[in-house]
This record gives structure tokens, C-alpha cells and sequence, in this order.
């Protein structure tokens, strides 16, 4: 190892006398450049496709720039959407975030007892087994006669579409922990409840992140159906409106927000993750 | 307590291990008896299956003994504890925590005030000489260093039986060369007691005051052999290769039994 890191060293200064100063910039930019080739390629799809007027029914690009500018900032169509795209992203971040943290708590609570305690594995997995294959959608009626229309039984989906990743995810990670681990640690004294808070939960972490990210993808996929009915605010109940209204544009503004919260929601889990995650090998890098 | 009680450490009292496997019931251990002194450096050796490393974990507490039983400075040994630190072949640290925070964990244990815990921690980095890895996580660490910081992961929370299950197996000649050598320094100077399991003649005789060999089916101590020699002994000299060929004879022939049997 300090041969190793002694030899980097010393060749670092050579490498970069020796390397001319172009291609190695062109190697940083590069996979940025090829990661906007299809969406502009799209994009471009679109706009022709639209504008030689194929279908009345889709807006072109440059309409759609126009009403989400609109919709974010005001003063170009002046209708009951203009500036109040804030309104609705922060509705539906806080139905997401919210039902995503209690699916998170209820998740990765359930999934490290259910990992580790043959009790409750036999006690409550069977029962989630069974749940898990009723899509979130399917809740949708009962969900409305349980929490009334709205906000709450949005919520509620959010908070069931993100259960079953995180549930999961963390089950598989308590249960693939190396048992060598807890006799390591049982050798060193610790024992008990301690184990779960120094042992199971640090090395179930790989797997609790991946099924964060995939909980998150689902809360942000179900926020939509869980806004369609009877929701006045959200990033859901906007494209509902403009799907009655025949505003595909204000659908597509929707469809695009969403995307980006997506997007970057994701981001900052994993961001969260390779912080929390530095000691993992599958993680510190990339 | 005595003094010459204080000396027999490790007691291995009649220990039988069986399995049950399907119908069929496998006797790994059958009737072992074996005392270990304060301070002797003990290898265990033999074929694969001769239940050298179902010992060790009885010893350790992770398994229990059919009949029979290990007592440990007088005690009965019930469970895993922090006075027979266990040395894994694949290291078994924790991979989320650094070098010093592993060997901070044990002490961390037995609620140790943040001084005291820091001041062992370093004492132990120094002493494997890991101060410059001493925040580097375990997959950034070679094998030896690796290996290094689990015997101070147990050094640092007074261990005083090690418990060493092939810890070198792993290594590469060179690197197990070396850490032959520290481990005799460490066990010479902190005055430690070493069960130290191993496949190998030539690490069993270079190691230890008495080789202890066993034979399979079912696991049973077949002879134990002091090893006389000064230290640092010579790989090389007549004496280590005659005491190499007494100990291969032997594991050598109830090879050859066992496989007849």
C-alpha cells in the first residue's frame, strides 16, 4: 500500500507534463455532452413534428416554454395557472416528503425486526407478503373512504407506494449481513439492543439506501394518481385540470416539473447515500 | 485466587461436539481434554475436518459443547466474551468503521470514558503499526493490514487469550512472514496467551511452545509435542527441521488412517 501511493505520487507530476491538456478536458465534458444527445434529439422530434402541424392536439417546444413560463412566473396568458407553479410543487413535495418519511420510518422499522426477530419475521411477513402484490392504485377507492377526498388520502398512497421498496430492500440487507460480524462484535461485548443500533443497521445501509431510492421514485409515480381526485392543489391535480380543460401544454409543463423534482429528490439521495456510505467500496466512487 | 491455579488458563474439560445433518449425525469433536497455560503459545493442527476450528469456537463461546466443558480462568464459558479475542482468517471487521474506530470498539463496549478509550486506541494503532491508515476504512487496506488491525481490535480490549483461526492463511508468503514475527513480539510483550489454529508444520513449530495434533472422525487430540527451541528460531537449522518431520509424521499418518477408515 505505501509502495503503491508512493509510486502515484511520483508519477502524478510526469503524467501530467507528458498528457497534452486537450483530450483530458474532452474526457470531462464528454459524458455530459452524450447524456444531452437523446433529449435534444426528442426534442428536436417534437418540434418538427409539431410544427408542420402532424397533430393540433400537442403544443410545439417553444408553446410549451411559453406557458410554463407562464406557469411559474405569470404575465404572459394570465389564466388561473399563471404563477402558481410554486403552489403546486410545494403541495405535492410535501405530500411526497411526508408520506416518504413515514414509509421510511414504518419501512426500514419494520424490515430490520422482520430481518432479524424469527417472531416477528413469522408475525408480519407472510401478512406483508400478501399486501405487496395489491398495486398502490387499486387502494385508490378505499384509501378515499378511509381519509375522505384530498390531500390526506394522497398521502396515504405516497405512503404505501414507498413502503414495500424500502420494507424490502431492508430485509434483504439485515438478512444478508455476514454473521461473522455479530460474533465479531458479540466477542467484543457488545450485545442486545446494541447490536441492532452498531451492528445490523450500519450493515444493512447499502441495501436501506437502495430501497430509499426506489421508495422515493414510487412516492413521486404515485403523488399523480393519489392528486387526481378531489385536490385542488398539486402538481397531479394540474394535469388532471389540464387534461379537462384540453391544456395538454399545462399537462406537459406538469409532466416536466415533476420529472425534475424527480430528478433531483434522487440526487440528493444518493448525494445523502455516498456521504453516509464512504466506507463501501460499491459506493465512495460514482 | 492462587497463584498456580492462576496458571492452568484455558481448560478443556471432556468436550464432545456432534451435529445432526439430515438422519445423520456427524461427530466432530469426541471426548478433547486439553489445559492451556497463562502465556503459552498454543497451535492447534490437523486435516481439514478434524474439528481444529469447532474447538477454537467452543472456546471462543460461539458454539457450546455437546458434553463437556471449557472453563477460562476458572469460569465456565457460556457466551462470546472480550477475554478470548477471536482473530478470523477473513479478518471480519466492520467496513463502516476506520481503522481506529474498530479498535475503538470493544472499549466502546464496556462504556470506557472518551480519555481512556482514546488513549488504548492509539496505543494499539502504534503497536501494529497502522498510525498512517490509522482513518482509512477496511477495503482500502491490504490483507496484512487488515489481519493487523483485528488482533489490536482484540488487543485493545484486553483480551487475554487470542484466538487465531488461520489468520494467515490468506496471506502471501512475505506478508505472513512478517506478521509471524510481529504476532511473536505482541504475545512476548503484552505477556498474551495464543490458540493459534493452522494447516501448516512449518507455522505450528516456528510459532509455538507446544503443537497440539488432531486427528478427524471424530476430532480427538492424537499426541502434543513442546517445542523446545529457542526464539527466534532458524527455519533452517537441524533441530526446527527434525521437530517439522516428528509433527509431520504424525498429522501424516492418521492422514492416511483416516482415509483408509
Amino acid at each position: 500500500m505505501s509502495v503503491q501511493s508512493a509510486e502515484i505520487a511520483a508519477g502524478a507530476p510526469m503524467a501530467s507534463v507528458m498528457k497534452p491538456r486537450g483530450p483530458s478536458a474532452w474526457l470531462h465534458v464528454r459524458p455530459l455532452v452524450l447524456a444531452f444527445v437523446v433529449p435534444l434529439a426528442l426534442l428536436a422530434f417534437w418540434h418538427f413534428a409539431t410544427v408542420s402541424r402532424w397533430t393540433r392536439l400537442i403544443p410545439t417546444p417553444a408553446e410549451t416554454a411559453e406557458t410554463m413560463w407562464d406557469f411559474a412566473f405569470g404575465g404572459i396568458i394570465d389564466d388561473a395557472f399563471s404563477a402558481t407553479a410554486h403552489i403546486h410543487l410545494l403541495a405535492s413535495m410535501n405530500r411526497v416528503y411526508g408520506g416518504f418519511a413515514l414509509a421510511a420510518l414504518a419501512g426500514i422499522g419494520f424490515g430490520l425486526l422482520i430481518g432479524r426477530v424469527a417472531i416477528a419475521r413469522q408475525m408480519f411477513d407472510p401478512f406483508f407478503q400478501l399486501l405487496r402484490p395489491i398495486p398502490v392504485t387499486a387502494w385508490l377507492p378505499l384509501s378515499m373512504i378511509f381519509f375522505g377526498l384530498g390531500a390526506r388520502s394522497a398521502f396515504f398512497l405516497v405512503f404505501l407506494g414507498a413502503f414495500y421498496p424500502i420494507l424490502i430492500n431492508t430485509i434483504f440487507g439485515v438478512r444478508s449481513v455476514d454473521p461473522k460480524l455479530f460474533e465479531a462484535a458479540q466477542m467484543l461485548g457488545c450485545k442486545g439492543s446494541a447490536l441492532f443500533r452498531q451492528v445490523v443497521l450500519p450493515a444493512s445501509l447499502p441495501s436501506i439506501f437502495t430501497g430509499l431510492r426506489l421508495g422515493l421514485g414510487l412516492a413521486w409515480f404515485v403523488i399523480v394518481v393519489g392528486e387526481m381526485t378531489g385536490v385542488p392543489q398539486g402538481l397531479g391535480a394540474v394535469i388532471m385540470d389540464g387534461r379537462t380543460l384540453s391544456r395538454s401544454d399545462i399537462v406537459i409543463c406538469g409532466m416536466i416539473i415533476i420529472g425534475i423534482a424527480g430528478y433531483l429528490s434522487d440526487l440528493a439521495v444518493q448525494l445523502i447515500g455516498r456521504k453516509l456510505l464512504a466506507w463501501s467500496p460499491q459506493h465512495s466512487k460514482g | 485466587m492462587a497463584s498456580h491455579l492462576l496458571q492452568d488458563l484455558v481448560q478443556v474439560r471432556g468436550v464432545s461436539k456432534s451435529f445432526e445433518i439430515g438422519t445423520e449425525t456427524i461427530h466432530a469433536l469426541k471426548d478433547v481434554n486439553l489445559t492451556i497455560r497463562e502465556g503459552e503459545f498454543v497451535c492447534l493442527i490437523g486435516a481439514s475436518g478434524c474439528g481444529k476450528s469447532t474447538l477454537l469456537r467452543i472456546i471462543a463461546g460461539f458454539e457450546m459443547a455437546t458434553t463437556g466443558d471449557v472453563l477460562v480462568s476458572g469460569h465456565p464459558v457460556k457466551e462470546p466474551g472480550p477475554d478470548r479475542g477471536m482473530v478470523f482468517q477473513d479478518y471480519a471487521l466492520f467496513p463502516w468503521l476506520t481503522v481506529r474506530q474498530n479498535i475503538a470498539f470493544g472499549p466502546k463496549q464496556r462504556g470506557l470514558d472518551k480519555a481512556e478509550i482514546v488513549e488504548k486506541t492509539e496505543t494499539f494503532v502504534d503497536m501494529v503499526g497502522l498510525r498512517r491508515f490509522a482513518d482509512a476504512y477496511p477495503h482500502q487496506l491490504s490483507g496484512g493490514m487488515k489481519q493487523r488491525v483485528s488482533i489490536a481490535r482484540v488487543l485493545a480490549n484486553d483480551a487475554r487469550v487470542l484466538l487465531m483461526d488461520e489468520p494467515f492463511g490468506a496471506l502471501d508468503a512475505m506478508t505472513r512472514e512478517r506478521l509471524q514475527d510481529e504476532l511473536l513480539q505482541i504475545w512476548q510483550r503484552a505477556k498474551l496467551t495464543v490458540v493459534f489454529v493452522t494447516h501448516s508444520i512449518e507455522e505450528a513449530v516456528l510459532l509455538s511452545d507446544r503443537v497440539v495434533v488432531m486427528t478427524a472422525g471424530p476430532g480427538c487430540i492424537e499426541s502434543q509435542d513442546q517445542v523446545m527451541l529457542p526464539r527466534p528460531r532458524d527455519l533452517t537449522s537441524p533441530e526446527f527441521n527434525d521437530i517439522r518431520r516428528i509433527v509431520g509424521g504424525k498429522l501424516h499418518s492418521n492422514v492416511s488412517r483416516a482415509k483408509a477408515a
